[in-house]
């Protein structure tokens, strides 16, 4: 890389920066600003990181969300695929040494399955996914009240589960955190710089055109679907690692956190169009909302108003669609 | 093609819905211990005019090619409203009535302004004005109470001449009222053929953004007429975040299962309603076969997972693989 050639790339950057992701991280440092006139422990580093690390747990969820709003679809099966992550994990531990350390993998693989049923409904079914996830949703609840005999389960989570939620192993740094990190790098590297990244913004922009340019369309939906899945499942698994159980309706509050971070991050609900930074943004913005709104101790009607309210008016200042004509 | 068939072709899934379900509560009632009665009826008939009435309210602006995920919680802040202002004497319960109907009336409009002069997608925007309106339905009643108006109460949720509840009436002339001078009127047209294409209706001189505001408007109406009803049910209020949570998607998976197309501009009102009262039956069918109640939510999804992939049959007949992306 030659000297001159420096510059330019870094105004490239610049501009590649989206309005509405500089105007979501504006907000995040506004938000702090007016917090810390509240009070001083606004801006440190241990309220910082704490929020880092609640925020974790809806970035690995949001991530997944994210890959199926760029297609274009929509997966409102979140909450009960956080609760089998959650609930499928804790009940693997209870099943001695192997059941622990399988724990983990297992959650997880319990929501890549409920995902493919997803993806193959959305890419072969030709089902809109609203209609989809919704039974799933349905089915996945359905089981796990079957499982649980409609009460939160007993089991409790494996020590890895709760180290990874829970712990610091590197220079303080929350390994909830890390976690997110190590999600979003993947999904960084998996949405810009493999053909499967393509395709998805391919098809979100138009499944028609992306198929008769030699995509397999159907294909990506599925993998698509079935990571979202295996991601929503994960959130479980650490939710339950850090609340050391699974609770029935612990998912109930990340289907619309989760749909709003991306949307507030940039990305259009039609798809193809949106970047991992934005919803990282995204997801840092409605963590402090919540998190600001419940140290000045709104109680729970002013935070629900507050929160939609700021939802409507960030996305009229940056989301709307143009005029069509 | 003659009139007739024209008419059966168009009206093929309201119609099957009504077979359905007509099939479904015939098993239904057959094998309730009870037997069938005017008790078992009238008890079916409270609980399935309240998802009725709410996916109607979702049929109004899922036939524009939108989606309202709001309605379970006009629903639930009409419920609450209601518990406070349909008391006392008969004037001022008749007050309340109107007080509330105009709630739902705002609900709506609030819901249109956003979608059509703000330029927002309507799931963003109905999930995000939901959460407002459970807000203040929870700073109406922050635990459950009130009281309602009983002798109206009990006339509509009870039976005329003995034998037919009195809901289903009540519900017969909300769409004889609301829904089918909607479906004959210009603007109501003008909703499916905005649902249908929205670029092609703008061309042809379609008021696009009176049908949707329209739509939006007369679901939040209806929204709050079945919280009304509600809290003729239930004799209080409740802000409840799962209720308007289920009652929302349920009346996604009532309006679907009724034959309305979640892509716009077809179906109807009617067959929605036969949609929600198929889907209570369903969740109720499990008692009457004394199976354990823990398998109903189970039983529910799957029979909600077999019917959205009953509905992809159409694959078969698909002959240039193009067609699939539509």
């Amino acid at each position: 890389m030659s000297q001159q050639a420096h510059p330019t790339r870094l105004s490239a950057a610049f501009r590649r920066v989206d309005p509405p992701v500089a105007i979501a991280f504006g907000c995040i440092v506004a938000m702090l600003l007016l917090g810390s006139l509240y009070s001083r422990s606004f801006l440190s580093p241990e309220y910082l990181l704490q929020q880092l690390k609640v925020a974790s747990f809806l970035g690995v969820i949001a991530t997944g969300m994210m890959i199926v709003i760029l297609l274009g679809q929509i997966d409102l099966s979140v909450p009960w695929v956080v609760a089998v992550g959650g609930m499928m994990s804790t009940a693997a531990t209870g099943w001695g040494p192997v059941g622990q350390t399988m724990a983990i993998p297992f959650g997880i693989a319990c929501g890549v399955v409920l995902g493919l049923v997803n993806g193959v409904g959305v890419a072969y079914l030709r089902i809109p996914s609203m209609i989809i996830t919704l039974a799933v949703n349905a089915v996945a609840q359905g089981l796990m009240v079957v499982h649980t005999g409609g009460f939160s389960p007993q089991d409790s989570s494996s020590p890895a589960m709760r180290t990874l939620a829970t712990g610091d192993l590197l220079l303080g740094l929350p390994n909830a955190l890390l976690v997110w990190a190590a999600v979003g790098a993947g999904a960084i590297f998996l949405l810009n710089r493999t053909t499967f990244g393509r395709a998805v913004y391919g098809i979100g922009n138009r499944e028609r055109a992306a198929y008769l340019s030699g995509i397999d369309t159907q294909r990506t939906v599925l993998i698509a679907f079935a990571l979202a899945g295996g991601l929503s499942a994960f959130g479980g698994v650490l939710l339950a690692g850090y609340a050391s159980k699974a609770a029935q309706g612990m998912g109930e509050a990340y289907l619309l956190p989760a749909i709003a971070a991306v949307v507030l991050g940039g990305a259009s609900i039609l798809g193809g169009r949106g970047s991992y930074l934005g919803t990282i943004a995204g997801v840092i913005l409605i963590t402090l909302l919540q998190s600001i709104l419940s140290v000045v101790q709104m109680p729970e009607a002013g935070r629900q108003i507050i929160y939609g309210v700021v939802i409507i008016a960030m996305l009229l200042l940056y989301g709307r669609e143009g005029r069509a004509r | 093609m003659s009139d007739w068939r024209y008419k059966l072709s168009e009206n093929r899934a309201t119609l099957l819905a009504f077979v359905f379900f007509i099939v479904m509560f015939g098993i239904y009632s057959s094998n309730h211990p009870a037997g069938f009665n005017a008790n078992v009826v009238q008890t079916a008939a409270n609980k399935g005019v309240l998802l009725a009435l709410v996916a109607m309210a979702q049929t109004f602006v899922v036939v524009t090619a939108g989606i309202d995920l709001s309605v379970g919680m006009v629903f639930v802040l009409a419920n609450c409203l209601a518990s406070w202002i349909v008391v006392g004497s008969p004037a001022t319960a008749a007050l309340g009535v109107i007080g509330v109907l105009a709630c739902g009336l705002i609900c709506g409009a609030i819901n249109g302004m956003i979608v059509i002069y703000g330029r927002l997608q309507p799931i963003v925007t109905t999930i995000a004005s939901g959460a407002v309106f459970f807000g203040i339905a929870l700073l109406l009643r922050p635990v459950p109470g009130g009281d309602v108006y009983g002798p109206l109460a009990d006339a509509l949720t009870g039976r005329l001449f003995g034998a037919i509840p009195a809901s289903l009436v009540a519900l017969l002339a909300v769409i004889v009222v609301v829904w089918i001078p909607y479906r004959r009127s210009a603007i109501g047209r003008a909703a499916y053929a905005v649902g249908s294409s929205e670029p092609a209706a703008f061309m042809s001189g379609v008021p696009v953004q009176g049908a949707k505001f329209c739509a939006y408007l007369l679901s939040g109406l209806i929204a709050s007429v079945a919280g009304l009803f509600l809290t003729f049910v239930t004799y209080s209020g409740e802000a409840s975040s799962a209720n308007g949570g289920s009652y929302t998607l349920f009346s996604i998976a009532a309006v679907v299962l009724g034959g309305v197309s979640l892509f716009g501009g077809s179906g109807s009102a009617i067959g929605a309603v036969f949609g929600a009262l198929m889907f209570r039956t369903i969740g109720d069918l499990l008692f009457v076969f004394n199976l354990d109640p823990l398998w109903q939510p189970l039983f529910q999804g799957v029979v909600l997972l077999a019917a959205v992939c009953v509905g992809s049959a159409r694959l078969f007949q698909v002959r240039n693989r193009l067609e699939l992306f539509g």
